[in-house]
């Protein structure tokens, strides 16, 4: 029941932060890595500019190696860039993981020693979440994920699905207003993809939390979101942002519509000749 | 698993009474050996007149103060290496080459500088554990997923919780793996420092029963020695196992 109103009061925040409307914004973004071994300086990204509405589902595509998970980790505070600013809500990111964002990454981060119950438990308790709370938030994160019946099982005894999700459920359970995912998917097979798909939609609509999605499936990008951002190869930027259109209950059956077929083909037309240079980037790299 | 265990159990039994065999009717003279019967009556007789207590105890708290003294400073040097690669670089030769120096030829310059106590002994036991527990936990810290460290920052850990919470559980493995061989080395570095210069210990009393010719006791301490050292590593071992299993990796 608590459980419920606190959704309710975070849904209460969105709207007033509806004002801002920008819940995300990013503006003369560029990021050079410099080599250690004394080589050629890398421009991984940009320049670039972005701007997340509050409460969107927005999802990155691109070639191979254009910096999408790099521009995550700008977003998630987890890297500087090295020109450019970052501001959520309103507020620079620098130096630091900013409150309310949550990051699921493509690789297992579950923590193999503890069991499901006490992953998802694991930030509350560094928190200092009062615990009657906790344990609350906990349940619902277990019961919107479908890990009810592995609560005492550790991540070793889950399938990589399975594991995602107790990632999924671990980030779910601070609350974020901005989740970040870095093709959490990845690992996954294809029915699990779109089953996986669709928990996030619903997961989307129940939080009204700000998505980032970073994916290299366009199908993927197509289904879920309200806008999708093509990113070009190497120094990545956006070359288009596509509005979808889609109402706010989606689900993985659009997939057979008409303009889902258009939309997919869109996003490939665009990213075709950027994957070739991309191709023809990682090529000479060898 | 179960026909294997009573295949190496046999293995271990056939040996036992071909000894005992070839004692017994003088195929090997007792001033060499003597059978292991005699052995097990030696040093139950030893441990009920209480004659090896103090002996016991001080070989035992002095490899647990070497391996107590190895862990933590390992871990913590580990810690350090790990977070400075330039410092790791410079040092790693040492780390590499250090079990190729005999460190028992220091032996002398110990009891010169802290006497002839129970000090030297723990020295050179720390010494001989420490850079395996050094070289087990760096393993550890370098097989931590980057992930995992994210993760951490994610959910506003500081360096300190990081390390605590995240870091040193994703290496428990590596760890422990550490702390069995700092304890095998520290049990051979205790009781050879025991047997060359020392005024007690387990070692000590090994050493004594050689030169008076007292094989009974010279073998039962030696056989106590190999059962106290069994009982430990089946102790870690089973923790080990308790640790593997519930992280699948059994």
């Amino acid at each position: 029941m608590i459980a419920q109103r606190q959704t309710q009061k975070s849904r209460l925040d969105v709207i007033v932060n509806d004002r801002v409307d920008a819940h995300v914004k990013l503006s003369g973004i560029t990021q050079v890595f410099r080599s250690q071994t004394g080589g050629p300086a890398i421009e991984a990204l940009g320049p670039l500019d972005l701007t997340l509405k509050t409460g969107e589902f927005f999802s990155v595509v691109g070639p191979s190696g254009c910096g999408k998970s790099t521009l995550l980790e700008l977003v998630a505070g987890l890297t500087r860039p090295t020109t450019g600013e970052i501001l959520i809500d309103g507020k620079v990111v620098q130096g630091g993981v900013p409150d309310g964002v949550g990051v699921v990454f493509q690789e297992d981060a579950s923590f193999p020693w503890l069991t499901v119950w006490k992953n998802i438990m694991f930030g509350l308790k560094r928190r200092g979440v009062d615990p009657t709370i906790a344990n609350e938030r906990a349940e619902r994160a277990l019961e919107l994920t479908g890990l009810q019946a592995f609560r005492d099982a550790y991540p070793s005894q889950l399938s990589g699905g399975m594991r995602q999700r107790v990632c999924i459920a671990r980030t779910l359970v601070m609350e974020p207003r901005l989740i970040l995912l870095d093709e959490p998917f990845g690992a996954l097979d294809q029915q699990t993809r779109l089953i996986m798909g669709d928990e996030v939609l619903n997961l989307w609509r129940a939080t009204g939390a700000t998505v980032m999605l970073i994916t290299h499936a366009l199908d993927e990008a197509a289904m879920l979101s309200d806008r999708v951002g093509i990113m070009s190869a190497r120094p990545g930027h956006f070359i288009e942002i596509v509005e979808t259109g889609w109402s706010k209950d989606r689900d993985s059956r659009i997939a057979s519509s008409e303009k889902f077929g258009s939309l997919t083909a869109h996003l490939w037309s665009k990213l075709r000749d950027e994957s070739i240079q991309a191709t023809r980037q990682s090529e000479t790299k060898k | 698993m179960n026909r294997l265990m009573r295949a190496r159990l046999l293995v271990v039994a056939a040996i036992l009474v071909v000894l005992e065999f070839a004692c017994r009717t003088g195929l090997i003279s007792s001033y060499s050996l003597i059978p292991p019967s005699e052995m097990v009556v030696a040093m139950i007789e030893m441990l009920r007149s209480g004659e090896l207590t103090a002996e016991i105890l001080q070989t035992v708290l002095a490899v647990f103060i070497s391996v107590a003294a190895a862990v933590v400073v390992g871990i913590l040097v580990a810690i350090v290496l790990h977070s400075m690669p330039r410092l790791r670089q410079a040092i790693e030769p040492v780390l590499v080459t250090y079990y190729s120096i005999p460190i028992f030829v220091f032996y002398p310059l110990f009891i010169v500088l802290f006497g002839l106590n129970d000090v030297p002994k723990v020295v050179i036991g720390f010494m001989l554990a420490v850079v395996t527990m050094i070289a087990s936990t760096l393993n550890g810290l370098d097989r931590v997923p980057r992930v995992l460290r994210k993760t951490g920052r994610v959910l506003h850990l500081s360096r300190m919780e990081t390390i605590r919470e995240v870091v040193l559980p994703s290496a428990a493995l590596s760890v422990f793996n550490g702390v069995k061989l700092a304890i095998a080395h520290a049990f051979v570095g205790v009781l050879a420092a025991e047997f060359i210069l020392s005024t007690g210990g387990l070692g000590y009393q090994i050493a004594y029963a050689f030169h008076d010719f007292d094989n009974r006791k010279m073998y039962g301490i030696m056989l106590l020695l190999l059962i106290i050292v069994a009982v430990v590593n089946a102790f870690l071992m089973g923790w080990e196992r308790y640790i593997r299993q519930r992280r699948g990796l059994s």
